[in-house]
């Protein structure tokens, strides 16, 4: 038995996923083989070989994995992945794009967004937003499998496997990258962050993000919203935390003007420490609070920065 | 002159015909509060609203005004389920779409079997567009576009926030973890919506009405030929562990000291 795990990245880093996807691994048991695919991911895979636990780094480098498109990158996973009893990606927007492709083409389920492994073919699985909590067992002889990583610990760096290169080049011809516009940010990601402070639909505007902006550096914060925040247009997409947008478990999440409906519950309940702070006290979000408090943002969030 | 008049032709038809295709999902209705049954088989259905699957909305609607736009000319709306789910089919025509197929069964299949007898509906129908929800709010698997696009030869354009069709392509912007890409795909092609695609429309009665005479077909999932044996089976469904409710601080002041102090976070 071996496996194959998609390294999460960004063409310049490693993502803090790719070492809890090995956690997640080891848990299936067997040799694990670490697939960096992108361009110019030189660095990168030096460091995929340093996580502990991993017997291989396979490389494939070319401008045709440089965007991560679904096509080719499902391609080569195929391709390489016959091999194994299991192939796992982190159950981001890159590993949900490619991953169905590869189970659909090898005539296979695919086990999505993993919480926990309890043998090398049943895994546990949230759904109805978080609400259920469904163990299932595959007959297939591939698993295919998308891990949820912020549910399994990172991987310790102490490892030094090989590296090999791969030359196979997949090309799709009927999809082609025109753009991208990625977020910049001095801050942590959310996905990595140890602590978070969100705004919802009380911030009013984004503007007022700003309150938030100065608490976040006290604390090395990652900032991130609830869905009604960004379809007003106050932050970008990629700062969603739900059901649909991020899934997060940090050491403490400060959700400010955020009411707790269950799709944005979905995405953050499992966080260690869960600070509330809204001016409504019957808001749902004060049922899973650690500690609420009830006040007017506007009011606290200076006073709060001020005293951290 | 043969070659040019071949030509015209060629382009008139792509332009005068642009069929999408937009499966669609009975799922429980999103403010619905789930609950597990107690021998811990599945999450308890009875007696629940159900409705379309929101993504599955947000897909309809992205279909309805590309027909407003002049772009497509007709859309036609598959649902796979029990009788049940022709309701669905139903809202889905009330907001615009011109007919659809029942797929009949009554198992649980999984993506992988929905994907395999969407693949066979694409065969018989020829859209340029397919348009899915990107995952149901019920197993929130996010997969079956991806599959059937994979199975079809189809390019892919997920999560979708923006859909511009033009010339033969469609641009898609995708909502990604870093922020937004845009790719172009050459159609047919097919497209898993997000949720800031649209908003979708009301239907007004005099539309409800209207879709209660636009054609549905019935068709038995066992007449595709399709296999439709899960490979996956559920040992179990139990309710997520329930977080202990915690305390109201009084201020700023005492909400530092416990996090300091009782919880050590900060
Ligand atoms: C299919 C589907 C998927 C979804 N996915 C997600 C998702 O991934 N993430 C997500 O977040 N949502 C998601 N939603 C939306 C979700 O249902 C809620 O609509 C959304 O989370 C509400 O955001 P909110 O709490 O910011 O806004 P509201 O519910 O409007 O709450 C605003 C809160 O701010 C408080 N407030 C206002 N002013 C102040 C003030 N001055 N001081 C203090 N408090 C104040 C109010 O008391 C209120 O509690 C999804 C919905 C659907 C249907």
């Amino acid at each position: 038995m071996a496996i194959l795990v998609y390294a999460e990245h960004d063409n310049q880093h490693l993502k803090s996923e790719t070492s809890k996807l090995i956690t997640a691994a080891q848990k299936m048991g067997g040799d694990i083989h670490l697939l960096v695919a992108g361009e110019n991911v030189g660095d990168i895979a030096q460091d995929a070989a340093k996580i502990s636990g991993v017997a291989k780094v396979i490389v494939a480098d070319n401008n045709a994995y440089a965007h991560q498109l679904a096509e080719n990158i499902a391609d080569l996973v195929l391709e390489l992945g016959k091999a194994y009893s299991h192939i796992l990606a982190a159950a981001t927007t890159t590993g949900k794009n490619f991953m169905p492709r590869v189970a659909a083409l090898l005539d296979v389920a695919q086990i999505s967004d993993i919480i926990d492994v309890e043998s090398d073919d049943t895994f546990v699985r949230p759904i109805y937003a978080g609400n259920a909590i469904a163990t299932v067992k595959t007959s297939d002889a591939i698993k295919v499998v998308t891990v949820r990583a912020a549910a399994f610990d990172a991987a310790s760096a102490e490892g030094s496997a090989p590296i090999e290169n791969v030359e196979t080049v997949k090309l799709a011809e009927k999809s082609a990258f025109v753009s991208e516009s990625l977020t910049e940010s001095e801050r942590p990601e959310l996905t990595a962050a140890d602590v978070i402070i969100s705004g919802g639909r009380g911030m009013q505007n984004g503007e007022n993000f700003k309150l938030l902006e100065g608490i976040a550096d006290k604390l090395g914060a990652a900032i991130g919203a609830s869905r009604a925040a960004v379809d007003a247009g106050f932050v970008p997409n990629d700062m969603q935390v739900g059901q649909t947008g991020k899934i997060v478990a940090p050491q403490l999440y400060i959700a400010v003007g955020i009411s707790g409906a269950i799709q944005h519950l979905a995405g953050m309940k499992d966080s260690k420490i869960i600070v509330a702070i809204n001016k409504d006290e019957e808001a749902p979000i004060f049922q899973v609070a650690d500690y609420g408090l009830v006040g007017d943002l506007f009011e606290v969030l200076p006073e709060l920065e001020s005293s951290l | 002159m043969i070659v040019s008049r071949y030509y015209i032709v060629k382009r008139l038809s792509i332009e005068v015909k642009m069929k999408i295709l937009v499966p669609v999902k009975r799922a429980i209705d999103y403010n619905v509060k789930v609950r597990v049954k107690p021998d811990n088989s599945a999450v308890d259905l009875t007696n629940t609203k159900m409705s379309i699957n929101p993504f599955c909305e947000i897909a309809v609607e992205e279909a309805v005004r590309l027909k407003e736009k002049g772009v497509a000319t007709e859309i036609v709306v598959v649902s796979i389920g029990d009788k049940a789910c022709q309701e669905q089919i139903r809202t889905a025509l009330a907001l615009g779409a011109d007919r659809g197929i029942q797929i009949d069964t009554d198992a649980q299949l999984d993506s992988l079997q929905i994907a395999k007898l969407l693949q066979k509906v694409v065969e018989e129908e020829s859209p340029e567009l397919v348009i899915l929800g990107k995952q149901s709010i019920d197993s929130d698997n996010n997969q079956t576009g991806q599959m059937l696009a994979a199975l079809t030869g189809m390019p892919q354009g997920t999560f979708a926030s923006e859909v511009n069709v033009d010339d033969g392509k469609v641009n898609v912007t995708r909502e990604i973890d870093g922020g937004l890409q845009t790719v172009q795909l050459t159609l047919p092609a097919v497209v898993t919506t997000d949720l800031r695609l649209n908003e979708p429309r009301y239907a007004s009665l005099p539309n409800i009405m209207k879709a209660k005479r636009k054609p549905l077909d019935v068709k038995s999932a066992a007449d595709f030929g399709v296999d439709l044996t899960s490979h996956v089976s559920v040992i179990k469904v139990t309710p997520p562990p329930q977080r202990e409710g915690g305390i109201k601080v009084a201020d700023v002041a005492e909400l530092v000291e416990k996090l300091k102090n009782e919880a050590k976070v900060i």
